[in-house]
């Protein structure tokens, strides 16, 4: 029995529970707690830095010249829209002439603008294979595209899908003050692109061969990797109004200089009542032109200021001690009831 | 229904299972199918499983089946491998039991080793000291003359008390050699779990005896899984076996407690599932529109003119599991886990260690730490828990002379000494009913020095003093006693045991003076019990004043008596004893007649007195548990006026004039129901500073519970405090079940058997691992050592597991709905077509990795320190009141997700317009912006900081990063590249920074105004303690005004007022009464 028994004591000494800080939960804690201080000051350094910030962004989007031309309206007959886009035939050139307002250095970025169209739908956006797009070895592989896959006889459409079917085919010539220029349509797709997504040795077959004609053809003797348009136009937009990279102008455009631009409109918008737009743009470090970070960053910065200085004057004419035991509830209760 | 065990008859086996014990849930066979019935009972994994079927149709699913699969997989492989461990653990140990070698006797008389397993009903199992018990055996041999063995059954009901077990009377004069050829007939009833009965008979077969029946009770049993004892042999014929066996059929799952924070998160989980439902028919009811008003222009979506016949269905089922991320699938992993640190806290915790008794506390069940920080009444057990249980005899009443007033212990008074050393025959018989009248073992060491093992404390207490007062009991067996008074010995018959039971409340030996052949009856039993059982011509009125005196002084009172029976009425009796002895129904009842008809005519002897001191430190638990606005009730199985004053010792009742005690009570029903009415009607009238506190006995509840239900529920409702004394077990259980089904929160504490139905009953339980053995910590959910850790217990592990839960529950769902809103934002910007922003592998790593580290960093955050806690218990009131986690703080936490994911998406899509809205990009973006909300959510969420935090915090957004650059690192994924991109992108960050900036400046305003202007508690505390920090000493005293115990009685009346109005916004802290 003694035995057990002090097996039984020494056991239970053992029971204690190691001593650390951490399974005690006594670790050390830093513990900011919001003061009117630091509140204030923090409030007052983040509008600094924001109103800075927002002047920085809006004078880099200010710095950009940007010319928008939406030719959609302009460019066909009034009458039958959808008819007259729609009919093979018909002439469809259209001249545009801009004025630019200021000095644009190169590179000049040309893109076009489409609104209304909802690459993001979800039987659009789902529509495509990428293994078709990357490897030369699957090309039957069209599962994925759903609609527009194969040919009425089961030969696999290259590239298949809606989203290569409705390429986007208007063009643009454009001269500056008459003379014609070079729009440079090399490297506007994204590199990784061209590389890992879209094989050198696949070359488009049977597109835009069926009885439905989308949108432009492609050169069958050029592998896609090279298809930049293609490729631009793959990479889909999260918004139903969206730009695409069309080319480049590498020469300098003066302030006053007309742009002429000859279109070929030949993209529907009309039936769904999208619009299309020609965009020249310069770019700085912030992208493309976009008032929108610059204001709300001026905005916000103004606000915090706003909110430190009521801070301040609340402080100064409300003035209350921080934690006083006579708020607590229970306490505040029994004031009540006695007086 | 019977059992007939023929004693070691080869023909009789088959008829029963053998010994193998299985206690594991599962077979190898059974595990999958019967794991996963389990775990789909539960209606989130029903619910998952159901999205994760939809998503494999391909043509609805926005993301990748993996979103799904993968987490639930996961999920399940988790508990089922936790499931098959256990099982396999206890399969092992299942194993190692059955195949221990034990001897049992074979059909010639040879002992046989045989496996543990392999014994059948009806073997002979021959057992030596120390062995453990394989099977339930009726014992019908030991090594002692007497026919005694000892067994030790703690592994059984916990108590570690040494309990004798006896040979039936018919084997009583078998020699040894002639046990194992015994044959016979064991007659018992069917298995089943009641381990302290045992019904049964036995008959032998000629040629050994011939075939008179014999009763058997659970004394002359030895049960499965206990131990040998002080017995060099014994042996026992087989009875059940296996599973069958008493100790197996008792074992047994409880039902999983659900806590009250727990029943919250489901009530809003299919509130939130409603909701989705909603906004599912109406997104997909817009999205059928637009396709059939839109997208049938849109050429590019080439939409058939004609489409099939469940075309309606697709985009609210794309919808459908679009939203389903609204009901978080992590919510269940993430909270199991908290709680299960929660518990390693408790364990952990050194403060809660009993150095007295090395015991640390113990969480058994690790799912319910919440409901501590919500505690509403305690219902505590008296003996062992407040008091320390342990007994010493201070005074006593020996015919009408009180003695140990004078220094307060009876042992030294010099007139008993006196009286003692002189031979008063009213002492000596007093002496004599103290040493014998009880069940005690005397245990003689090698040194000659004798100790005392007993069940009740009581009774030890009573012997030990005896001891002192030169009435020595030397040894004791089942048969007879030999006592030594003034050194000379005293041999004694024992004849009969009259028990104790709690409803007799008294037990009585009858014993037979071998010198003068008298036959004796010594009770000794509560006053009421013994009192008015005395002989006519008897005046009790001294010994009624002293008990009353007695209990004054909140000691506990026993009376004595005995009475000289005659030959004649003993041989009457002792047949109908014998008769109810061997009845197998109802036994009890009839035993208790039997025993009431001898115990009649007593000469009252008089009282002992018996002191059991509060454990230390349980008035100011009870003050702090008070004033932190939990009623406490004590119930107990002591008289009235001790109760009374172990309450007003320890803080539980305040005397006159601030506290008022009512008491409940009458000679008949009517009375007692007349009393219950008029105690209503006076706590309702009395002004609510005045502290009152309702007492009633056991009778008493008995009546009112039959009659008056809902008027004592009222009651219940009203009164903060009770004292409950006279309580069975059963009644202890039913307070509990009254204050349940009128939705308070319960927790019970106690240390003994008698207070285990209590502490199943109540949501917690709450066991102290005291001297009365262990069975009530094993029931409980919690052990402690000691009642004064029930402070730490609730209002720090409690609380802060509240405070904890309700962040992490609600933040899940935040989280969330943070995303899922994003998604539906989208979707009016793709035609209502159900488009997913964001990628498979980010929706999943959102919810898996990115979003669940940060959270449970919350697991280490304390708003306010301990010692505050402690200082101001009130505070408790918060978590009590559910303050941190209702509907109305859910809205706040809806609300947020709406407002981020307006900002997040907004932001995102102004800032990524026109020539960078690509897809992936923006996608990127936004879920970029999720990240750095969650990070500052968390961050302005949590109250102090340790380096756990600030690790798992940043470190789970620099992980974001690293992850996503890795993945985009891969050429085949359609993440390729996009990292990258934009982190060399200025705007990126001036977008994230605008974001953040735009998401939280709103929230640390309103936060800031709110702490300072419109503070509720826990901000005014954590401010107060900020400024104690700063100026360490100079903090003045605190003004009597603002002390805890003063405004206790106001804080508790608002808090009854405000109950069922319950849920307040957390912005208001002012608790509006209804005065």
């Amino acid at each position: 029995m003694d035995t057990s028994d002090s097996e039984g004591d020494s056991r239970k000494s053992n029971n204690k529970p190691k001593y650390s800080k951490f399974s005690q939960q006594e670790l050390p804690a830093c513990k900011p707690r919001l003061t009117p201080g630091t509140v204030v000051v923090a409030f007052s350094l983040i509008g600094v830095i924001f109103i800075l910030i927002g002047l920085a962004s809006l004078s880099a989007s200010q710095e950009i010249v940007e010319l928008v031309d939406r030719y959609d309206a302009d460019c066909v007959p009034t009458g039958d829209k959808v008819g007259f886009i729609q009919n093979s035939e018909t002439d469809k050139i259209c001249t545009r002439t801009l004025t630019v307002p200021k000095h644009m250095k190169s590179p000049i970025h040309i893109y076009y603008q489409i609104s209304g169209f909802y690459q993001n739908y979800r039987r659009y956006v789902k529509s495509r294979s990428d293994k078709q797009l990357r490897y030369k070895n699957d090309v039957h592989v069209t599962k994925d595209c759903h609609y527009e896959a194969n040919t009425d006889d089961g030969a696999p459409i290259v590239p298949c899908g809606l989203i290569a079917w409705s390429m986007f085919n208007d063009t643009f010539a454009i001269s500056v003050n008459k003379n014609t220029i070079e729009v440079n349509k090399k490297d506007i797709a994204w590199k990784s692109d061209k590389n890992n997504k879209f094989g050198s040795d696949i070359y488009p077959s049977n597109f835009q061969k069926g009885s439905l004609i989308g949108g432009a053809k492609l050169n069958e003797s050029i592998p896609l990797s090279e298809q930049e348009d293609l490729i631009v136009w793959m990479r889909t937009a999260a918004l139903p109004t969206f730009r695409k990279l069309y080319g480049r102008i590498e020469t300098d455009i003066m302030a006053n200089d007309q742009v002429t631009v000859v279109i070929q409109n030949n993209y529907n918008t009309y039936s769904f009542g999208g619009s299309k737009a020609l965009v020249l743009s310069t770019t700085t470090w912030i992208g493309g032109k976009n008032n929108f970070i610059g204001v709300a960053y001026l905005t916000l910065g103004s606000l915090c200021l706003f909110l430190a200085m009521g801070f301040i004057v609340l402080y100064m004419v409300k003035r209350r001690t921080l934690g006083d035991p006579t708020y607590l509830s229970w306490n505040r209760d029994t004031l009540d009831h006695r007086y | 229904m019977k059992r007939f065990v023929y004693i070691n008859d080869e023909f009789c086996r088959d008829s029963y299972c053998d010994n193998r014990i299985s206690n594991t849930k599962y077979t190898l066979w059974n595990f999958l199918p019967k794991n996963l019935w389990e775990q789909f009972r539960r209606f989130m994994n029903q619910y998952f499983l159901l999205i994760a079927c939809l998503q494999l149709w391909s043509s609805i699913t926005p993301v990748s089946p993996a979103t799904t699969w993968g987490p639930l997989a996961i999920i399940f492989i988790v508990s089922a491998s936790k499931e098959a461990w256990d099982d396999y653990n206890r399969y092992l140990s299942d194993k190692k039991a059955n195949e221990r070698k034990v001897w049992v006797v074979n059909d010639g008389g040879i002992h046989i080793q045989i496996k543990a397993q392999d014994i059948h009903v009806g073997n002979i199992v021959w057992l030596h000291e120390n062995d453990e018990i394989p099977c339930d055996l009726v014992l019908f041999g030991t090594s002692d003359p007497q026919g005694i063995c000892y067994v030790e059954t703690a592994a059984l009901d916990g108590e570690t008390d040494l309990k004798t077990r006896i040979i039936p009377s018919i084997c009583a004069s078998m020699p040894s050699e002639q046990l194992g050829k015994v044959k016979g007939l064991v007659e018992c009833p069917n298995p089943d779990n009641d381990i302290r009965r045992f019904d049964a008979n036995m008959r032998l077969f000629p040629p050994i005896i011939d075939n008179e029946k014999c009763p058997l009770t659970i004394n002359n049993t030895l049960l499965q899984s206990c131990y040998l004892r002080y017995t060099e042999w014994a042996c026992g014929v087989a009875v059940y076996t296996g599973n069958e066996t008493k100790s197996g059929m008792s074992r047994g799952t409880a039902d999983p407690k659900l806590t009250a924070a727990d029943a919250m998160i489901d009530r809003l989980t299919v509130a939130i599932f409603m909701f989705q439902i909603v906004v599912v028919l109406v997104l997909g009811f817009a999205g059928n529109i637009w396709k059939d008003s839109q997208g049938l222009k849109q050429w590019y979506l080439l939409y058939p003119a004609e489409g099939t016949w469940y075309d309606v269905l697709i985009i609210p089922l794309r919808f459908e599991l679009l939203c389903s991320i609204m009901i978080p699938i992590s919510i269940k992993v993430t909270l199991d886990l908290a709680k299960s640190v929660y518990a390693k806290f408790i364990d952990w915790d050194e403060q809660m260690f009993d150095q007295e008794t090395c015991t640390p506390a113990h969480s058994a069940n690790t799912a319910i730490s919440e409901d501590l920080g919500q505690v509403e009444y305690i219902l505590s057990d008296k003996t062992g828990t407040l008091t320390e249980n342990r007994m010493i005899f201070r005074r006593c009443c020996i015919s009408g002379t009180l003695y140990g007033d004078n220094n307060g212990d009876a042992l030294k008074d010099a007139r008993l000494l006196d009286a003692v050393s002189s031979n008063d025959p009213d002492i000596v018989k007093f002496l004599m009913v103290m040493s014998l009248c009880n069940t005690v073992i005397p245990i003689k060491s090698n040194d000659g020095t004798i100790s005392y093992k007993a069940q009740s404390q009581d009774e030890e207490a009573l012997v030990a003093a005896a001891s002192k007062l030169n009435m020595l009991l030397i040894s004791k067996d089942s048969s007879a006693a030999d006592i030594c008074f003034n050194s000379c010995k005293l041999h004694y018959d024992l004849l009969d045991i009259l028990e104790f039971t709690s409803d007799r409340k008294r037990m009585s030996v009858v014993v037979k003076d071998v010198q003068s052949g008298k036959i004796l009856l010594l009770s000794k039993g509560a006053d009421e019990a013994i009192l008015c059982r005395c002989h006519q011509g008897q005046q009790i009125r001294n010994f009624l004043e002293a008990v009353e005196m007695y209990s004054q002084l909140g000691l506990r009172t026993l009376c004595l008596g005995w009475r000289e029976l005659e030959e004649d009425e003993y041989e009457d009796w002792s047949k109908k004893f014998q008769d109810a002895s061997c009845s197998l129904e109802n036994r009890e009842h009839k035993i208790a007649e039997v025993c009431h008809s001898l115990e009649k005519d007593l000469h009252i002897l008089g009282v002992t007195a018996i002191e059991d001191r509060l454990q230390d430190g349980v008035p100011e638990t009870i003050k702090l548990l008070k004033s932190a606005g939990i009623n406490v009730w004590m119930l107990t199985g002591d008289k009235q006026n001790t109760a009374i004053q172990i309450g007003l010792l320890c803080n539980l009742i305040t005397p006159e004039p601030k506290g008022h005690l009512l008491s409940i009570n009458g000679k008949t029903e009517d009375d007692i129901l007349r009393s219950l009415e008029r105690t209503l009607v006076t706590m309702k009238s009395m002004p609510v500073t005045k502290d009152y506190a309702f007492v009633l006995d056991g009778c008493a509840l008995e009546i009112i519970l039959k009659h008056s239900k809902e008027s004592f529920t009222r009651l219940a409702m009203l009164s903060r405090t009770a004292i409950c004394c006279r309580m069975t077990p059963l009644q202890k259980a039913q307070l509990v079940g009254i204050l349940k089904s009128v939705g308070y929160l319960t927790l019970g504490i106690g240390d003994g058997g008698n207070d285990v139905r209590m502490i199943q009953e109540a949501n917690i339980g709450v066991g102290i691992s005291g001297r009365e053995g262990l069975q009530a910590a094993r029931a409980a959910d919690y052990s402690i050592g000691k009642f004064k850790f029930l402070q730490r217990l609730i209002l720090v592990h409690g609380r802060y597991s509240y405070n904890r839960t309700a962040f992490i529950s609600q933040y899940s769902f935040y989280k969330s709905l943070l995303i899922c809103f994003i998604q539906i934002l989208f979707s009016f910007l793709s035609g209502l077509s159900g488009t997913s922003l964001f990628n498979s592998t980010s929706l999943m790593a959102y919810n898996v990795f990115y979003t669940s580290l940060p959270v449970m960093t919350i697991i280490f955050d304390k708003d306010i320190s301990e010692a505050t806690v402690l200082q101001y218990p009130q505070i408790l009131l918060y978590s009590q009141a559910g303050r941190l986690l209702n509907p109305s703080t859910f809205a706040g936490w809806f609300g947020q997700s709406v407002y981020h994911a307006l900002v997040v998406f907004l932001t995102t899509v102004c800032a990524y317009a026109d020539e960078k809205s690509e897809m992936e990009e923006l996608s990127m973006v936004a879920l970029s912006g999720c990240i750095w909300l969650q990070a500052f959510v968390v961050t302005l969420d949590t109250n102090s900081f340790t380096y756990p935090q600030i690790v798992l915090i940043w470190g789970n957004f620099v992980a974001f990063y690293m992850i996503n650059l890795i993945v985009s690192a891969v050429p085949t994924l359609k993440m390729y590249t996009i990292m990258f991109r934009l982190c060399c992108q200025p705007s990126y960050w001036i977008t994230m920074a605008l974001i953040v900036a735009v998401g939280m400046g709103p929230v640390l305003a309103f936060r800031y105004l709110r702490n300072v202007y419109r503070p509720n508690a826990i901000s005014i505390l954590q401010q107060i303690e900020q400024n104690n920090e700063n100026t360490q000493s100079t903090r003045t005293v605190e003004s009597p005004l603002k002390s805890p115990g003063t405004y206790l009685t106001h804080l508790l009346n608002d808090q009854r007022s405000n109950r069922g109005a319950s849920y307040q916004p957390l912005l208001s802290d002012s608790v509006e009464s209804t005065r």
